[in-house]
Parts: structure tokens; sequence; C-alpha cells
């Protein structure tokens, strides 16, 4: 593995850890294909073959290298000047592809007919499904049955690039839950199927894998901005769900000093409500999904429900090397709640003509609340938009009660006013 | 941990306990008969019943399966029990007072969980509870040899067995790390898949006892895809015990709670018949 951070230098002698964290608890039917996967990527990462392959399909496929864009309207509404990094405008529509395509050539590489996906928002299960097609991959991609109803709109989309979805019932119907059956059928079909994990979670080596695919997203974002702004910013700010965007867009900056990583989790009804998904600030050290890291678990270890508005980041767990940044000290977690959410996404459709993502929507409504507190005057910060809002504008509307015309214009109004039914913050 | 460092520690007391189990059995001619059954379900004085209804069959080693809220080694049966006694209610606590309560029966009994509890608690503190509620072993389906030292120092200090799984898929080395890092003995995985969906896959999984044998003298017991008494019979043919968990939990919870001890002794008795009719 490359290890490439200080932060993480002192303790590469433990393969597959970030400090304490990390790891590989997964059955034993799972160990050959993590060693291979390890293997295939160990030969991957010294092949040049495999990297330029991978950015020839980044440019002529996927869209990159992504802008980055000053947005000024919102940067005056926040007191903040924000630069957004446009994942959001990367093939499929968020930065999950990055990750998807390096994971399809390796899995090409291993000579497997089959990839696995679990998926929240169903932006990484639209990922999956997209290279599976462009691969010629047989593609099965599970998903929570509360997120197929809220995320429809994805569900339509992979089958229509010939994915199978599978609706989970069992446990809370969500993100978790897709993991766990995708688990099962990995433990099950494991010498046809490669599980294509989507966060940067998971037993060893997927943290390592997700993070070094994403981070094309800080390293395209460390040029432009020392090009197009100049220097370098005063924080880099992305949304945690399992921590793929946001280690991603913190892993070129880790060894840059005097560059604060914030990573905002969903406080869903708020920290302490009992539904939030806030891991890093409510959670504590546990065993989840194959690594040793932070997770909501009750006092007998049992895996809290979590909570949010967002179902990409409505998830109990967090990656392992999240993690290690926060105990670290070198990574800031904070958190939004589903209504800094909301207010995040509205204001960025006002104000800058782009509907976010609800997962980054949660980075904009915490910047917009709390930014200037926390970074002072004449800061300047890059945020990971990393994906767009179409999946979530039906939930959206229905969630905050916003008579946005739609109602009007189809003779269906059957909204009340609220207390989210306003524009100002 | 290494061969030396067991050899220090000395076999833990669980150890003993679980060979003279299997070693009845062997006496007897025939494969011992492991029983699985989540604690508590469905609901706790039902689960002691139960339990009792199974020695009395003829089970040989208990299986407490204490539940966890993301069994990612259990099918859709374990999983429904899992949830069934989670929203009861029922804590980790509980269930170790239901295991307490079943001294009175003469079998050794070994406590099946995922890491994610053990860890919780703290593995000195949970073995510490294990020890007092009479367990002589665990089995932590999602704990492999390379993350399990700390666990196997805390298990080692109040005399428990940890038992390894083994698979189809593991190779050479891990076996020898499973056959040497595992005690009372090692469960091969009788096919590739979780809990109670898929059936025996028998070929592969002869073939992996026999791998298993190469590197420990300890029992080799077959789990996973056993379900009826031809199926426990096929497998003691070559295994020196035999494991059933889902069909045995389907048992339990299909049907009048009252009629569970019943139809759990008339499953397990034909069990028994099956592991002697080798
Ligand atoms: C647009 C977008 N951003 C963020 C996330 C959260 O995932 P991660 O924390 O791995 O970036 C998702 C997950 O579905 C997503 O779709």
């Amino acid at each position: 593995m490359s290890i490439t951070t200080p932060a993480t230098e002192a303790t590469a002698a433990r393969e597959g850890y970030f400090g304490a964290f990390g790891g590989q608890y997964v059955p034993e039917a799972l160990s050959g294909a993590l060693t291979q996967l390890v293997d295939a990527w160990h030969d991957a990462e010294h092949d040049p073959a495999f990297a330029s392959e991978l950015d020839d399909l980044r440019r002529s496929y996927g869209g990159r290298p992504t802008p980055l864009y000053r947005a000024g309207r919102l940067s005056e509404e926040a007191g903040v000047e924000v630069w957004l990094k446009r994942e959001d405008l990367a093939h499929t529509g968020s930065h999950k592809l990055n990750n998807v395509v390096g994971q399809a050539l390796l899995t090409r590489r291993m000579g497997k007919p089959r990839v696995i996906a679990e998926t929240g928002a169903g932006q990484h299960g639209v990922a999956t499904a997209t290279a599976a097609a462009l691969f010629g991959l047989e593609c099965t991609v599970y998903m929570g049955a509360e997120d197929c109803r809220r995320q429809r709109l994805n569900v339509v989309r992979m089958q229509l690039l010939g994915a199978e979805v599978v609706p989970v019932e069992s446990g809370t119907r969500t993100l978790k839950d897709a993991i766990n059956e995708a688990m099962r059928d990995w433990v099950t079909n494991v010498d046809s199927t490669h599980y294509l994990i989507g966060s940067a979670m998971g037993p060893h080596p997927f943290p390592t894998i997700v993070r070094e695919l994403q981070k094309v997203i800080s390293i395209e974002a460390k040029e432009q901005f020392a090009l197009q702004a100049g220097g370098v910013p005063d924080a880099v700010i992305a949304c945690v769900g399992g921590g793929s965007n946001a280690i991603g867009s913190f892993a070129d900056w880790i060894a840059v000093e005097g560059v604060e990583l914030i990573g905002i989790e969903a406080a869903g009804e708020g920290v302490g409500s009992g539904r939030s998904a806030a891991t890093i600030s409510e959670g504590r050290e546990a065993v989840l999904h194959g690594s040793r890291s932070i997770a909501l678990v009750d006092e007998d270890g049992q895996v809290r429900p979590a909570h949010s508005v967002s179902a990409g980041l409505d998830y109990p767990g967090v990656g392992p090397e999240h993690a290690h940044l926060a105990t670290s000290g070198r990574g800031t977690y904070l958190s939004a709640t589903d209504d800094d959410a909301l207010l995040g996404f509205r204001r960025t459709c006002e104000l800058e003509g782009i509907i976010p993502a609800l997962e980054p929507a949660h980075a904009v409504g915490w910047l917009l609340r709390h930014g200037h507190d926390h970074l002072g005057d004449g800061a300047r910060v890059i945020l990971t938009m990393s994906g767009r809002g179409d999946k979530d504008v039906d939930e959206v509307v229905e969630v905050a009660g916003w008579d946005v015309g739609v109602a009007k214009a189809f003779g269906t109004d059957r909204s009340e006013p609220t207390d989210n039914d306003r524009s100002e913050p | 941990m290494s061969a030396t460092d067991q050899a220090f520690r000395g076999a833990p007391a669980g150890a003993d306990r679980i060979a003279a189990a299997f070693a009845r059995a062997h006496a007897e001619d025939r494969a011992a008969l492991v029983v699985y059954l989540t604690a508590a379900y469905p609901d706790v004085a039902t689960s002691r019943a139960c339990y009792e209804a199974a020695v009395e069959a003829g089970a040989d080693i208990l299986e407490i399966g204490l539940p966890f809220s993301d069994p990612m080694m259990d099918g859709p049966i374990i999983q429904a029990a899992n949830q069934h006694v989670l929203d009861a209610g029922v804590g980790v606590a509980d269930q170790l007072a239901l295991v307490a309560s079943l001294t009175h029966l003469d079998v050794p009994k070994l406590a099946m969980t995922y890491v994610t509890i053990a860890d919780t608690r703290g593995y000195a503190a949970f073995a510490a509870e294990l020890a007092a509620a009479d367990v002589s072993g665990v089995i932590l389906p999602d704990l492999p040899v390379a993350e399990a030292d700390p666990w196997l120092a805390a298990a080692a200090d109040h005399g428990l067995a940890t038992v390894f799984l083994a698979s189809s898929v593991s190779t050479e080395e891990r076996l020898a790390a499973i056959g040497s890092a595992s005690s009372g003995w090692v469960y091969a995985a009788g096919l590739l898949g979780v809990t109670g969906v898929k059936s025996l896959a028998s070929d592969v999984t002869r073939q992996l006892v026999t791998a298993v044998r190469r590197h420990t003298d300890l029992p080799v017991a077959v789990g996973i895809g056993v379900k009826d008494r031809a199926s426990a019979a096929e497998v003691a043919r070559y295994a020196d015990g035999v494991i059933v968990g889902s069909a045995i939990v389907r048992a339990a919870g299909e049907g009048d709670p009252a009629g569970a001890p019943e139809r759990v002794g008339a499953l397990v008795r034909e069990l028994r018949a099956g592991v002697a009719d080798r």
C-alpha cells in the first residue's frame, strides 16, 4: 500500500490500520477474496497501464477534471469565500464514479464477471451500474426499501442501466442493512463476485483503495486553487457519510499544514435527539461492517438506527481513517441537522443556480450557519459539492413542505405554509 | 498466538469440558451433536425450556446465540430470531442470566455472537461474564485469527475455549493458523454462504475436514447447511461433530411458543439418530 500521509506513517507497521482503526473483521469465507484484492491493488498501483487507463476513462468518459468554481453569491451570504469543487458535474452526477471506475478495472484484472454494491442515496448504485454496463459485468445492487422509496429516480436509472436492484426489507431498511445484505451475497458468491464497496469503509484494503481512487478530488482542487485563487485555502469542507468524498477531498491536503480539514456529518434532528447520523460526534469505538472504527452502538454493542433526511448520510458508521483523523486531531468533525441541510439545499439553488444533492447540502448549510463563526473574517474554503440533487427534489419538497409552485402549476396544491416555508436563513 | 503462548497459558478449562463431550460421543461410535439456539427466543422462559428439551433429546453441546442487530453471517431465519429478541428488549445481561440458569444441564455451552458485542463490553469483561455464566467457550464468526490476539488473551484468562471457523477458501497457511489458535474444536463451514439458506456442499466439505485435520488434533465439527437427519448422517461419516442451527431455530419459532420445546426435542432426536447413523 502506498502510505502517503505523515499521520498514518507512524502506524504503518500494522497493515490495514489507521492508528487504532481499520483491520479485517470478516468471516473466514472472505479471507481469500480480500487477499486477492490486496494483491490486485498492489499490482495495479505499480502498473503504469492501470494508471493510464484510469486516467483516460476519467477524462474521456467521466468528465474530469471537474471545475473548481468560486461561488460568489453564496460567499457573500456565508461571509466566507467559497470555492465549490464540482463533483456534481462528473458523469452520473456525483463523486462516486471515481471509485467505481477504478474498482471495475480491478474486477476485470481479477477475472470476476459480477459486481455487487450497496447504495444509500442510489448514487453509488448508479455509478456501479454504469461501470457494469461499460465493462460488461453482471450487477446487483442492494438498497434499503426505505431508500428505494425516497430515491426512486435512482432506482429507475439503475434498472435502465441493466442492474438488478434488490430492496432490502431487514433491520432499518436503509444503508446499513443494504451493506449487511451485500456482505451476505459476497460470502455466498465470493468466487465469481467482487463487492464494489462505495465508501471509504469496510475491511482492509477497501478504505485505502477508495481513498486512493477518490484522491483525484484533492489533487485537482489543489492545483486549481493555486492557479485560480492563489495559495492554499484555510479549510477544506466535505460531508461525511461513510467518508469517501471527504477522504478524497482531504487526502492531498493532510500533509499541508494550516489547512483545516472539516468533515460535516448528518445530525438529523440534532445531536443528542436520538434521531441523528452524526457518528463521530455521538458514537464510540466499535467494529462495524468489517473494520474497527467509530459507530453508533448502544452499551450492549447493538447498532443504533441512524436518521438523516439524506439517504447517503443515513449510516451509523464511518470509515476508519476518519476515526483516526478525528482522534489524532488532524480532522475536525462537526455536524449539520436536517434543517441546516434543507437551508443549504435551497440557498445553493437560489443563489448559484446549482441544485445540490442533500448530502453536500449539509456542508453548505453548516457553512451558512456556522462557517463565519468557525473560520473568522477573510477565510477562503474549498467545499466539495459531491453530487447533484435531481434525485432529491421530490423528497425535499415533501419533507420541507415547500410550495415551490409545482403543486399550483398542476392544480394539486395541498401544502400549508410551514415553518420551513421560507427562503431566508 | 504462537504454540508456545498456548502452552504457556495452558489449555482453557472450558476446552476440557468440550473435549470430554466429543470423547463421549466418540466412545459411542457417533459424531457429537451441537445444537444452536438463539438466546431468549421466542421468549426467555420458552428459550430455557428449549435448551432443556434439546439436551434431554440428546444434544451433546449447546451453542447459545447472543443476538446482534447486524448479523452478517446469518440468513433470514436467525436474523429474524435476533431481531425478535432485540425488539422484545432482552439485552445481553438478561441473556447471560438465562445462560447462567442452565447449569443443571450437563453439557458444555458455547456463546456464539459477533465481535461487536464482545468488543463493546470489553473483551476482558465479556469473558469474565461468560465464565461466570458457566460458559465453556466462544465462537465469533467475524473475528479472524489475525485480529484475535487481544480476545484470545482475555478468553485464556477466564478459561474459555475459542472455536475458529475454517472455510473451503482458506489457504493451507490460514488453516494452520486456525488449527493452532482454536481450542475446543475447529468449525468447518459446510458451504460458502450464510446460515439457513443453502444445503451442504458435501464433497467440498469433506475435503475441508481432511485439510483441517492436517493442521490440528482437535475435533472438527461441520456446520452451516445441515438441517435434517439425512444431512446429519452424511456429515457424521467424516466429521467429529455436526452443528445444526437454523432448522432448530425455525422449529422453536414456528407456531405456538408452548409447543416449542416439544418441536425442538423432536427435531433433536431425529438429528441425534442421524449422527449415530454413520
Ligand atoms: C452526492 C453524495 N455525496 C456524499 C455521499 C456520502 O458518501 P461518502 O461519505 O462516502 O462520500 C453520497 C452517498 O450516497 C452521495 O450520493
